[in-house]
């Protein structure tokens, strides 16, 4: 330290400056264009799966779940459509999970922030908070004015403030109530909870995602982004030179100057930008930046400048997309008179889409191909083994059956490897000699206790290999494993 | 405000005025909402250390302002517990063996109860797989001293063997030797003939017919003809491959000689009569039970 400080003239705010910096509101202005429109097409189809997948029937045969998409937690079952997971299966969520994010990363090495500014739900909700907003209050000049208009609360005001609000919960409330219908057969949660019949548990839920609907999307908005979310600070690391960035292209638009002198020093044959200052991209950017200042952690690159822009650009004559989907190497290319490129084939790219096939890939295969029927087996480990009267040697098992189907299950089980084994399960007579059959209610698992003997004359070697066949004795479908016997 | 000397030339924007070797720091204050979010979460840990016990004193603690304790909780969780658990235990106590062989649900209840408790009670003894040790019956196996159905089972875990119960299991082995029934060399004999009734390996120079003759006289009474064994009495089988205290020539001619007379507890009075029913459909399930 350089400056000696004297604690004593250290006393008041003046001296170390604020504490906190006081939030300058953002009044986004409503915007008309390409990226509007894509805006809408994905926040009603992003919204309209949310809300209303949980009604989607799916017939799944007496007693199952009629619901399409379903998370059964009590029963640990997971219900998607045709596919019923249980809980050793998660590895599929693990595989969805690495999918998503390799996802993220090749959506990131193409077109940069594109997750910020169209999928993630803060942006997806807080447009549509914004929206409520722009219906109730007006456009971004007569919110400003409302908010900045000082004086008594007017009946017209309050009951402005206090309609958007109350819309604004509606949305938040619905929000946590489409959640909890994931959890419960849809139709009778909706019964249940407008009778308050329904447990504590869905209340809960419902009034926590309420709550933070309606704080997130309605008052934090793009605080959200630039303080609280990690992904910009992660998205720097993995961009590149020729990821597609909401740009300017200063190439084109320096100097900036109003319409009519641009018209004047063109005729003179001075040079002079496109741009002309009018601020619509700062107006209609829901982070509240200025694009013409470079890339910035708080933009979403949601394109709505763009638009912007572009009505611009369309009213005053010039070529549109002075601000665009684009990056620096092309405006370096342009201003050296150079044709700009576009490069989307890159070893990033093919890297990432390669990945997401692969695991993509073998998450298909694997669910193709499983089985609806499952064993495993267990070796006892406290005795290894068991000689018994006559000299023969026993092992005994613990064999857990796993029927995943929707009907229940006849299966015959066989053991092999020793020579002339017998074969029993502990409770279960066995009709066929050797061959225990046992049932296996649907969607669910039995667990046996399997004793294996080998006779005293086959004379088993210390530890060989025993495999256990489980076959369904009217679909023939099958199962296998394999674990030791073992002699003293 | 900030004194204009406070300014950063190259950013403009205001300092902290902390500096170090010549580098300062921007203020870049946080927003009102992080900061006020930062003190109520100073409130909220005062408000947790008066509601919760917090604080260690010289003994105890600062036990909060409701009382609230988990080992409390705990106890209320177990009392639950049990209630839950009554109906299904009065079911198991008022079912007979047999029924609860036949029900899967009361059959999965009761190994599972008796599994628990055999590893509390039985497992010093018998192990805690049931394998046995010497002097101690492997359970897992299908000889027994005392039979080996449901019922004699469940008599055998109630009242015990040699327990001093009114109703135990009484019988035991003579002490031959000790006792002088028999001399050294006898003791010998017979020892090397109950081994060929299992058919292991007799001694150089044994007399079958001498031997055959001393267990008639002594051992047959108790073991049976042929040495077969007798449940009623405890007394073992001679002639399968199951040894309790080992058949080795050496250990025979110490079981004659010295006589044997292993305890099994009561536990009647112990555990309650549906835990001991669970525990015997739990050993039958073991794979030995007949």
């Amino acid at each position: 330290m350089n400056k000696t400080v004297n604690p004593n003239e250290l006393t008041s705010d003046d001296d170390y400056g604020p504490l906190y910096a006081a939030r300058k509101k953002v009044y986004p202005q409503s915007v008309s264009g390409t990226f509007r429109r894509i805006k809408w097409g994905l926040m009603a189809f992003c919204l309209g799966v949310y809300y209303f997948l949980p009604f989607v029937r799916w017939n799944r045969g007496l007693g199952a779940p009629s619901q399409a998409v379903l998370i059964d937690l009590p029963n640990s079952r997971f219900y998607f459509f045709f596919i019923e997971l249980w809980p050793q299966e998660v590895y599929y969520f693990t595989g969805l999970l690495i999918v998503a994010a390799v996802a993220l990363f090749l959506m990131n090495s193409i077109g940069g922030r594109i997750w910020c500014g169209y999928l993630c739900p803060q942006t997806v909700w807080t447009d549509l908070f914004y929206a409520v907003e722009r219906f109730v209050e007006g456009d971004r000049r007569e919110r400003m004015r409302k908010d900045k208009s000082s004086g008594a609360l007017t009946l017209k005001r309050g009951s402005e403030i206090a309609l958007k609000h109350s819309i604004w919960l509606l949305i938040a409330w619905w929000t946590g109530g489409a959640w909890v219908l994931y959890f419960n057969d849809a139709p009778t949660l909706v019964k249940e909870l407008l009778t308050f019949q329904a447990p504590m548990i869905a209340y809960i839920w419902i009034g926590i995602l309420t709550a933070t609907t309606y704080v997130l999307a309605g008052h934090m908005r793009e605080q959200v982004c630039t303080y609280m979310c990690p992904w910009p600070r992660i998205q720097a690391a993995l961009t590149d030179e020729w990821a597609l960035n909401v740009t300017y292209r200063y190439d084109r638009g320096e100097k900036r100057t109003s319409v009519k002198k641009a018209a004047e020093l063109r005729a003179i044959g001075e040079h002079v930008g496109d741009c002309v200052d009018c601020y619509q991209c700062v107006a209609v950017c829901p982070t509240g930046i200025d694009i013409r200042n470079g890339p910035q952690l708080e933009c979403i690159q949601c394109g709505l400048c763009i638009d912007a822009c572009d009505n611009v650009m369309t009213k005053i004559g010039r070529p549109t997309r002075l601000i665009g989907y684009d990056n620096d190497i092309n405006i370096q290319r342009r201003q050296n008179g150079k044709a700009p490129i576009y490069r989307i084939v890159r070893p990033r790219t093919i890297i990432y889409s390669a990945m997401i096939a692969a695991v993509g890939g073998i998450m298909l295969y694997t669910l193709a191909t499983r089985s609806l029927l499952d064993v495993n087996v267990l070796h006892d480990r406290n005795p290894i083994a068991v000689k018994l009267s006559d000299g023969s040697i026993r092992n005994a098992y613990t064999v857990r059956l796993l029927n995943k189907s929707g009907y229940d299950r006849v299966v015959a089980i066989d053991a092999d490897g020793p020579a002339n084994p017998t074969v029993h399960v502990v409770g279960v007579d066995s009709v066929t000699p050797d061959r225990p059959m046992i049932v296996i209610p649907r969607d669910s698992t039995s667990e046996l206790r399997l004793l294996v003997t080998a006779p005293a004359e086959s004379n088993p070697e210390k530890s060989i290999p025993v495999h256990f066949h489980v076959t369904d004795i009217g679909l023939g479908e099958a199962a296998s494993a394999t674990d030791n016997f073992v002699s003293p | 405000m900030t004194d204009h000397s406070d300014i950063d030339s190259v950013s403009g924007k205001s300092t902290t005025g902390h500096e170090w070797d010549g580098i300062r720091e921007l203020n870049t204050p946080l927003p009102r909402w992080w900061v006020i979010s930062f003190y109520l979460t100073i409130v909220w840990a005062i408000g947790y250390w008066i509601v919760y016990p917090a604080w260690p004193l010289i003994q105890g603690n600062t036990t909060g302002l409701f009382g609230y304790s988990s080992r409390a909780n705990v106890a209320v969780e177990f009392a639950n517990l049990e209630k839950i658990r009554g109906d299904k235990m009065a079911a198991l106590g008022a079912a007979s063996l047999a029924d609860i062989e036949k029900d899967p649900a009361l059959l999965a209840l009761a190994r599972a109860k008796g599994k628990t408790v055999f590893g509390d009670n039985c497992a010093p003894c018998h192990g805690s797989g049931a394998a046995g040790a010497k002097g101690y019956p492997n359970l897992n196996d299908d000889d027994w001293l005392w039979g080996g159905t449901l019922d004699q089972i469940m008599q055998t875990i109630q009242y015990g063997a040699r327990s001093g119960h009114a109703k135990t299991h009484e019988g035991q082995m003579l002490a031959f030797g000790k006792d002088g029934v028999l001399k050294p060399d006898e003791i010998v004999t017979v020892a090397n003939y109950v081994r060929s009734l299992s058919g292991l390996s007799t001694g150089k120079g044994y007399d079958a017919v001498k031997g055959e003759k001393i267990f008639a006289e002594n051992c047959v009474a108790c073991h049976g003809d042929g040495g077969k064994g007798n449940q009623e009495l405890g007394a073992p089988n001679l002639t399968d491959k199951i040894w309790l205290y080992g058949a080795d020539e050496p250990t025979l001619i110490e079981t004659i000689s010295q006589g044997r007379a292993g305890v099994m507890p009561a536990w009647e009075g112990r555990l309650d009569p549906a835990t001991i029913k669970a525990m015997a459909v739990y050993v039958h399930s073991l794979g030995g039970g007949k």
